[in-house]
């Protein structure tokens, strides 16, 4: 135990150091932390995941929640549902911390690019979408029109609801959120996403749709989707698993023959649709 | 092939060589009536006329519990990894068990390899020996019965007198030359060690009755068998099959800290994909929730995903599975099973 965080012996297991350098509350269940590698950037596309260590506590897949255009470190978007993700959110700026990867396959944006880009964002879902829309608002020209639709259960538990409306003042963009159940003081929308198809227009022939949200949600916005007439390989996902190592080792994020954490977790609904255990 | 050959009472010598000089030995020792792989004190110890052991030498590979990274808490922690390989010679290793290790060797040293395997691996030498098959033995069904030339450092086989030694590696060779009375192999070794052979495959009586090279397709076709519904319902999921097999290789990841609570370990631990919460993620959404999925994923992993990946089947016919299933069941029957029901359709 000579230095911190040496890396004289080749690991896989071994992550990169890095400090948590700011901390906000985004809800009651979610923080958002603001990280910086001690060694570089991280280099990730976006859609991709880290591997975050809480020494003491162990590790867990977090999806990146910034794009890579923004400038310094990166950022992870965290609900409070376990012993690592406890750990992270009892974390105060300065706290030190490890990152593997990035891992994993992120959104194709050299695919999507000139095309018109339809986002779904249902709960926690829009962390990682998040660094998608971060890349098309800092790359605006290249991409055609733009609607993103965030849903969450409760007006209290709308992620990033701060930045709306910036995405909306971004040329030939249009944000739509809307709640399950509304709370007071809500003037918004109230119904679940579905509900705010209705509202769009979509052309079917230039239109990507990336799709991100709670098992539940899937079925649902993905009927809508292609009710619109989105081909089955212009519609883009993002499957949760409880990948351990992220390399494709230990097993437990496979779906039938796939390992997420190596094929996705972004994928082609055209790639899963036929898999039984993919949503 | 370099084939040599050793009288027996040579073979008891060289392993008693072996225990004296190399760092480590290992073998098939007697426990409670059946054979595990266990430290060997002496050659008296081992028992190369076993069936099968409770667990396969995996556990030298990649074992039960495994230290990857030890650290100490503090501002910034300090972090170091830990790659264990102590020197091994694992004696007495079935053919089937060491199809277990070529199978391993591919799904930690695909891609990303694994450094902690890695090491370990490269610290073992393997000494193979042949076997006679118990009713639950299959590997006639799956071509893991004869050993791989590249499977193994050295191969030994009882041809009755003398037992012939099959050489794999230059380590291999290094451990013969150095340790052992050996001699050249003559017409008669030779044809002695394909009488035993022969007698062995006429020896296995559970079978597959398929090719295995055709049950990746057989699997496309039979994923909504009923016959997952009766395996589940009958499936504990206790995760004995999984603790006993030679490929399965699933772990779990922690963190571990000692009672002053400033120093700790990163461990990983053999987990299992027939145990209930193994696909379970962070929010409690579990997607194999009922276990005629997590019975099925088993099977489809050992006989479609890791075989369409890797060639060949991930299953190695040891029938360990089989003996240690509290709901009896087992390969053979489910395979047939299922190519009954494959071929009844089609009909």
């Amino acid at each position: 135990m000579s230095t911190p965080l040496t890396r004289q012996i080749e690991s896989l297991y071994l992550g990169r150091p890095a400090t948590v350098t700011a901390v906000r509350t985004l809800t009651d269940k979610e923080k958002l932390f603001d990280v910086e590698l001690a060694d570089g950037p991280l280099g990730h596309e976006p859609g991709q995941f880290v591997e975050v260590s809480v020494f003491g506590y162990g590790e867990a897949p977090i999806s990146v929640a910034s794009s890579p255009t923004a400038p310094g470190g990166f950022q992870l978007c965290v609900r409070n549902v376990g012993r690592v993700t406890g750990a992270l959110h009892r974390l105060e700026p300065g706290a030190m911390i490890a990152i593997r990867g990035p891992f994993g396959r992120g959104f194709p944006v050299d695919r999507m690019r000139n095309r018109d880009i339809l986002f779904v964002a249902g709960g926690l879902g829009l962390a990682p979408l998040r660094s998608l829309i971060g890349y098309v608002m800092d790359r605006r020209s290249e991409f055609g029109h733009v609607t993103i639709l965030v849903g969450a259960r409760t007006p209290g538990e709308l992620l990033f609801n701060d930045e709306y409306a910036g995405w909306a003042r971004s040329p030939d963009t249009e944000v739509h959120v809307t709640v399950d159940r509304a709370a007071e003081g809500w003037t918004g929308h109230v119904g679940v996403i579905t509900t705010l198809f209705p509202r769009i227009q979509v052309d079917p022939k230039t239109t990507t749709a990336v799709i991100v949200g709670p098992p539940v949600m899937y079925r649902f916005a993905l009927a809508e989707t292609f009710a619109k007439g989105v081909p089955e390989d212009q519609v883009y996902v993002s499957l949760e698993r409880r990948m351990k190592c992220g390399v494709g080792k230990c097993g437990h994020c496979q779906i039938n023959g796939i390992y997420v954490c190596q094929k996705g977790p972004v994928f082609a609904y055209a790639e899963i649709a036929g898999l039984e255990e993919a949503l | 092939m370099t084939l040599r050959v050793m009288e027996k009472g040579d073979l008891a010598s060289f392993v008693e060589r072996l225990i004296a000089s190399e760092p480590g030995a290992v073998g098939p020792v007697r426990k409670d009536g059946k054979h595990v792989f266990a430290r060997l004190a002496s050659v008296e110890d081992l028992d190369l006329a076993y069936t099968t052991t409770l667990l396969p030498p995996k556990k030298y590979l990649f074992p039960p519990q495994e230290t990857l990274l030890r650290f100490r808490l503090g501002a910034p922690p300090v972090v170091e990894p830990v790659l264990e390989a102590p020197p091994l010679v694992v004696i007495g290793v079935h053919p089937c068990d060491l199809r277990g290790i070529w199978a391993t060797d591919r799904a930690f040293g695909d891609d990303h390899v694994d450094t902690n395997y890695r090491a370990r691996r490269e610290a073992i030498t393997l000494i193979g020996a042949d076997c006679l098959p118990d009713e639950h033995c299959f590997c006639t069904s799956v071509g893991s019965h004869l050993p791989e030339p590249a499977s193994f450092d050295l191969f030994v086989t009882d041809i009755g007198d003398a037992v012939t030694v099959e050489i794999g590696s230059e380590r291999g060779r290094a451990l013969l030359e150095r340790y052992a009375r050996s001699r050249e192999a003559t017409a008669a070794d030779l044809a002695g060690l394909q009488k035993r052979r022969h007698a062995k495959e006429a020896a296995v009586k559970a079978r597959l009755n398929v090719d295995v090279q055709m049950l990746p397709l057989l699997l496309e076709s039979v994923s909504t068998s009923p016959l997952w519904e009766q395996l589940g319902a009958k499936c504990l999921s206790c995760g004995n099959c999984n603790l006993v097999c030679p490929t399965c290789y699933c772990f779990d990841v922690g963190d571990l800290m000692q009672l002053n609570l400033e120093e700790g370990e990163r461990i990983r631990r053999w987990d299992g994909c027939t145990l209930v919460d193994f696909a379970t993620v962070a929010g409690g959404h579990n997607f194999r929730r009922e276990a005629k999925s997590r019975v099925r994923h088993r099977y489809y992993r050992k006989f479609q995903y890791l075989m369409t990946r890797y060639g060949r089947s991930f299953c190695t016919g040891c029938g360990r599975c089989s003996r240690s299933c509290l709901a009896h069941i087992n390969p053979p029957e489910t395979i047939n099973a299922l190519l009954a029901e494959a071929e009844r359709e089609e009909a």
